[in-house]
């Protein structure tokens, strides 16, 4: 008889020495999913802030506008919230539940934020192995996250400032809410610079969040490759 | 030259003589079709690139949908923040489709409220009549859909009130309003039995000016800016969709807040 233990089971094996991606398949779909979404939120937004500006005599041109005037600029905005939303959330219960964030984002030491900055000061920016991040990356990732949080936070209150009275007062009144779904847009727009600067500079990050990257090994790093 | 796509053994040919009219027609009202899809979507791109209309169409459905989500997120008790009267901003902000030169004021001798629709009484309303219901004022911050917001004061007859009054059927599903100034809107029957709905009559404990509606227009807490018709002149019950003027060009119809 062909007795089958776990151990010696082939499928088993060949998943272990295969190992998983650095970028599974749902963190890649859920990436490009919000990476258009967010476009459509960012450049929606700028179309319904430019009828009444935060920042006194700062437009944004209608090249940059999505929806030739502020009602579609609104119903673009009040589409994507629902794919913003949903997709964020199955992305923040994904990076809880599976250990991805604890893995990837945890731990940052404020002397490893120091000692990245100084580095990429100096030109020295490590990138041999794309499965770990630096302090800074780190920091980037965690910051960003927060602010597509603050985003729905501060986006609920200034789309229902009657309806969530109590969120509005909490935030400093309606126009408050107003400037930190403002505020919360720049620093969305700042780490896209960076996050989309630092893809052209190296291209094996960007074709990893596409084809999904390197084989990780148990410990979560790469199999090949430099680790300093 | 043998075109490689022809069959070594052609069919026998009288099968084809008894259907060739039927395969004629058949391409003729194939290429006629696929030619005029292939125009239509043409046309159809070639008429407005930013705004094609399937993606208008698409958004417009979503926006239907968020109404749906926008009802079920109001709560009929509960009441928007209300504010001192030492805050009220005076004069209230102007704001309309047209410039505040072009309003042309009510004559309030004249002017009558005009009721229509699921309503048992519907006896014309003077400014006196209204005047006489009971009224009630509130503080209450005004939300334009752009943005900006102020604080005012409002004083008339709360919209519950006046429905109740009329006998009209509260639960149809629309309360809609025609106006002086060619502004048609409408809210649906939740919103106006809120207790923060008014037919207002006055602003700062003064009567309204006449760029902000003089002599009635209507004052709701729980909706946009552009859900508080000016210069009122009738008011229709119905279980039809009324829509209104911002409405007909794309904006949200609900715009609760």
């Amino acid at each position: 008889m062909n007795r089958v233990t776990p151990e010696t089971n082939g499928v088993a094996t060949s998943s272990v020495t295969r190992g998983r991606r650095l970028h599974p398949w749902p963190v890649r779909i859920m990436h490009w999913v919000n990476a258009v979404v967010m476009l459509i939120m960012i450049t929606s937004g700028w179309g319904i802030y430019d009828d009444d500006v935060v920042i006194r005599g700062f437009h944004f041109s209608s090249f940059w506008r999505l929806g030739d005037w502020a009602a579609w600029s609104l119903n673009w905005h009040f589409a994507g919230m629902w794919f913003l939303v949903i997709n964020g959330l199955i992305y923040l219960v994904y990076g809880f539940v599976s250990g991805r964030f604890r893995e990837k984002l945890l731990p940052i030491r404020p002397t490893d934020v120091v000692q990245t900055v100084i580095d990429t000061l100096h030109f020295k920016i490590a990138h041999e192995d794309i499965t770990v991040y630096n302090a800074v990356q780190k920091l980037l990732y965690i910051v960003v996250i927060l602010a597509g949080v603050s985003q729905v936070i501060t986006g609920i209150a200034i789309w229902k400032p009657v309806q969530f009275s109590g969120l509005v007062s909490l935030l400093g009144g309606f126009q408050n809410a107003r400037v930190l779904h403002f505020a919360g847009m720049a620093v969305i727009v700042g780490f896209l610079i960076v996050h989309l600067a630092l893809a052209l500079l190296v291209p094996k990050t960007l074709w990893a969040m596409i084809a999904g990257g390197p084989r990780l090994k148990p410990g979560g790093r790469a199999k090949e490759g430099h680790v300093a | 030259m043998r075109s490689p796509f022809r069959p070594d053994m052609l069919p026998d040919a009288r099968v084809l003589d008894d259907h060739r009219p039927l395969i004629r027609s058949l391409e003729r009202r194939g290429l006629i079709r696929s030619g005029l899809s292939l125009g239509a979507l043409v046309m159809l791109t070639g008429c407005d690139v930013r705004r094609p209309e399937a993606v208008e169409s698409a958004l417009l459905a979503i926006s239907r949908l968020n109404d749906d989500v926008q009802a079920l997120l109001f709560d009929p008790n509960k009441l928007a923040p209300t504010y001192p009267a030492s805050m009220i901003l005076r004069p209230p902000k102007f704001n309309a489709y047209y410039d505040v030169t072009d309003v042309k004021p009510v004559i309030a001798a004249t002017w009558r409220l005009e009721l229509a629709g699921l309503i048992a009484d519907k006896r014309a309303w003077t400014l006196a009549d209204l005047q006489a219901l009971p009224q009630t004022s509130i503080v209450i911050k005004h939300i334009c859909v752009e943005g900006w917001s102020y604080i005012g004061g409002w004083t008339g007859v709360p919209l519950r009130v006046f429905l109740e009054r009329v006998g009209a059927d509260l639960r149809a599903k629309y309360v809609a309003f025609k106006t002086a100034d060619n502004y048609p809107s409408s809210i649906d029957m939740a919103s106006a039995l809120h207790p923060q709905t008014l037919l207002a009559l006055q602003y700062g404990g003064e009567t309204l000016a006449d760029p902000f509606g003089y002599p009635l227009r209507l004052r709701t807490a729980v909706k946009l800016g552009y859900k508080n018709p000016k210069w009122v002149t009738a008011i229709e019950v119905t279980n039809k969709y009324p829509g209104g003027y911002w409405e007909a060009l794309g904006f949200p119809w609900f715009a609760g807040i």
